[in-house]
Parts: C-alpha cells; sequence; structure tokens
C-alpha cells in the first residue's frame, strides 16, 4: 500500500564535484521531503529553503576522521529515517549506504562521473550495498553491478 | 555594504577586473598550476588580470592576485565573469564551466609530484579531452601554449540538470522505496 506522505529522501555527499553532481540530480527528488548534507557550510547556499546538515570531511587516509564522519553520519540517517538514500560518494556517503541499509531505507549510490577507468574505493565499498548502484560510464558496468543509466552531464 | 567594499575587505580585486580565475578547488594545493599561470603572466603583462584560488596550504604567488578560498556566491560571481579559468581537472569545475559557458583549461594533478593521491583526474581529463568537453593541458609546457592561444572558446552549455535515462532511473528508485512503506 502506497502511504499519502511524501517520500523522505537523504540526498548527501562530499563538497566540491561529489555536491556538484548531487544537485544535479535535484529533479528525480522534486516533490519530495528532502534533507541535503554536504560536508562543507557554505553548499547550504546551494540548497536554500530546503533543510540542510554539515557533516564531517573524511578520507580513508585518515582513521580517526574516519571513524568520527561514520558515527556523524549514522546519527544523521538514523535521525532523518529517510526512505531513500541517494548519494555521489565519497566516503560520507558510503557510511550513508552502509547505515541506510540498517534502517532498511532505500539506498542509491551514484559513482562519481570523475572515476573513468575503474570505480572509486569508496564506490567499490557501498556499491554491493546499495539497492541502486550505479556508474556514469558505460564501459564500467558489469552484470552484477554497477549499471549505467545515463549521466550528471544532462 | 557594497560588492567593492566587500572585495576590499577580503583583500580581493573587483570582480570586472578578473578576466582569468585559477582555481585548485578546497582539498589540496596545486602550486604546479599557480606558478606556472603566474610565470605566463608576468611574461605576458597580464598580472593584473589574474585572480589565484590556492587552498588552504598552497604558496602564495607574489605576482598575482590570490585568495585561499571562495564561498559560493563570490566563487560564482568571478567564474562568470572570466573570459578563461584555468583549473586543476575536478569534476565541479568542469560542469559548472560546461554549466555556466566558461572557457576552461584543466591540467590534470599528478600523484608523482604528490598532488593527489593517484591520477585520476588524469584518467578524467583524457577521457572528457576525447568526448570534447573539456580543454587539456597534460603539463605546464602544453598550458602555457594553450595560455597563448587566443582560439580557447567555451563548449556547448549543458543544461542544470543530469540526463533524463539518470533522472528518470533516481525517480523510480524513489518511487519504488515509497511504494513499499
Amino acid at each position: 500500500m502506497t502511504s499519502h506522505r511524501p517520500p523522505r529522501v537523504l540526498a548527501i555527499a562530499s563538497g566540491g564535484g561529489h555536491w556538484i553532481q548531487l544537485l544535479r540530480m535535484r529533479p528525480a527528488w522534486e516533490g519530495c521531503e528532502v534533507v541535503y548534507a554536504s560536508t562543507r557550510p557554505s553548499d547550504r547556499e546551494d540548497v536554500a529553503g530546503a533543510p540542510f546538515r554539515v557533516v564531517p570531511d573524511a578520507n580513508r587516509w585518515v582513521k580517526w576522521r574516519a571513524l568520527w564522519c561514520a558515527v556523524r553520519v549514522g546519527a544523521l540517517v538514523i535521525a532523518q529515517r529517510p526512505d531513500t538514500v541517494v548519494t555521489t560518494g565519497a566516503l560520507p556517503g558510503y557510511f550513508a549506504v552502509v547505515t541506510g541499509r540498517l534502517i532498511r531505507a532505500r539506498t542509491v549510490w551514484v559513482d562519481s562521473v570523475a572515476n573513468v577507468d575503474e570505480l572509486s574505493m569508496s564506490g567499490r565499498w557501498a556499491g554491493p550495498h546499495a539497492d541502486v548502484w550505479l556508474t556514469q560510464w558505460s564501459h564500467l558496468s558489469t552484470p552484477d553491478g554497477p549499471t549505467y543509466r545515463g549521466t550528471v552531464f544532462g | 555594504m557594497s560588492m567593492l567594499t566587500a572585495h576590499r575587505l577580503l583583500g580581493l580585486p573587483p570582480q570586472d577586473q578578473v578576466r582569468v580565475l585559477v582555481t585548485v578547488g578546497t582539498e589540496l594545493p596545486f602550486d604546479r598550476l599557480v606558478r606556472t599561470v603566474e610565470s605566463w603572466a608576468t611574461t605576458s603583462g597580464h598580472t593584473d588580470e589574474v585572480l589565484a584560488q590556492v587552498g588552504e596550504s598552497g604558496e602564495i604567488p607574489g605576482a598575482i592576485a590570490w585568495t585561499r578560498f571562495l564561498d559560493g556566491p563570490r566563487f560564482r560571481e568571478y567564474f562568470c565573469g572570466a573570459d578563461l579559468v584555468i583549473a586543476h581537472a575536478g569534476m565541479g569545475t568542469i560542469l559548472s564551466a560546461l554549466q555556466f559557458g566558461r572557457p576552461l583549461i584543466v591540467m590534470p594533478r599528478m600523484a608523482k609530484f604528490g598532488e593527489h593521491r593517484n591520477d585520476h583526474q588524469l584518467a578524467t581529463a583524457r577521457r572528457l579531452a576525447e568526448l570534447d568537453r573539456v580543454d587539456v593541458a597534460f603539463d605546464e609546457d602544453e598550458l602555457v601554449e594553450r595560455l597563448d592561444d587566443h582560439d580557447l572558446a567555451a563548449r556547448e552549455p549543458i543544461g542544470p540538470y543530469a540526463d533524463e535515462q539518470m533522472i528518470s532511473a533516481l525517480r523510480g528508485a524513489i518511487r519504488d522505496s515509497h511504494d513499499l512503506v
């Protein structure tokens, strides 16, 4: 049965190129109740009017930062209880997919268009956990995922 | 506060003076890029027209205006006002140049110079150059050559959003999750 409230979406990405790619997907959640999250406070201005949260920046090279990021992103996902998590990466997106799965949200990982020769490490980690795993390069798609469904170029 | 005053307070040149914007993104410095543009600007007499965003730990250029970071609105202002943008091969910059129709030259960061952890910018730049999405200078000499080339033009602008195939795939995923509620 379909409920009457709009779907709740958590759209999350690291600041910079990942965030810009996420913004280009906005029509996909038009009419939904969306919460955005990025690692850069000034990104709030890009989504003026929508709820926006800051999560710690991290990469897999600095372990304690990564751990802190996991804790904060996990808390955000649990607090927001989204129906769907959509992310373009990187590490904060990975943690969002893993926690999203725990709360039984639908999880969507779109690998960055910057990953031309091979998927990113966070993508290789997150992809198998995500319900929908996309690459933006058709030559990187495989029968076991990811799949190719267009690009952010538009 | 007027824009002019705001820029003076931040030590930034007025927007209409900046013809060339150099940007390295926020994460890592890219001194090789900034140095090359600075030396080109000095030789060709364009130092007054260049603003370089050099990153938190980047070297400070002596001959051209610089800033460590530009926030979103100011970045867009300089970006859209510039005749030319010179940048690392980051997707954010490349997508913005396509969306706002700005001529862009990118130089990929190289792991061997400690500019990134791996050479994915090289792979991205190569592929996007093949697809004619961007002008690429693979090293400093090529960058100077391109800077001296006056025929640089913006690519056909792209819209503000991802293509329909991607949007509908994502929309489908979001609606499916909802139907399961």
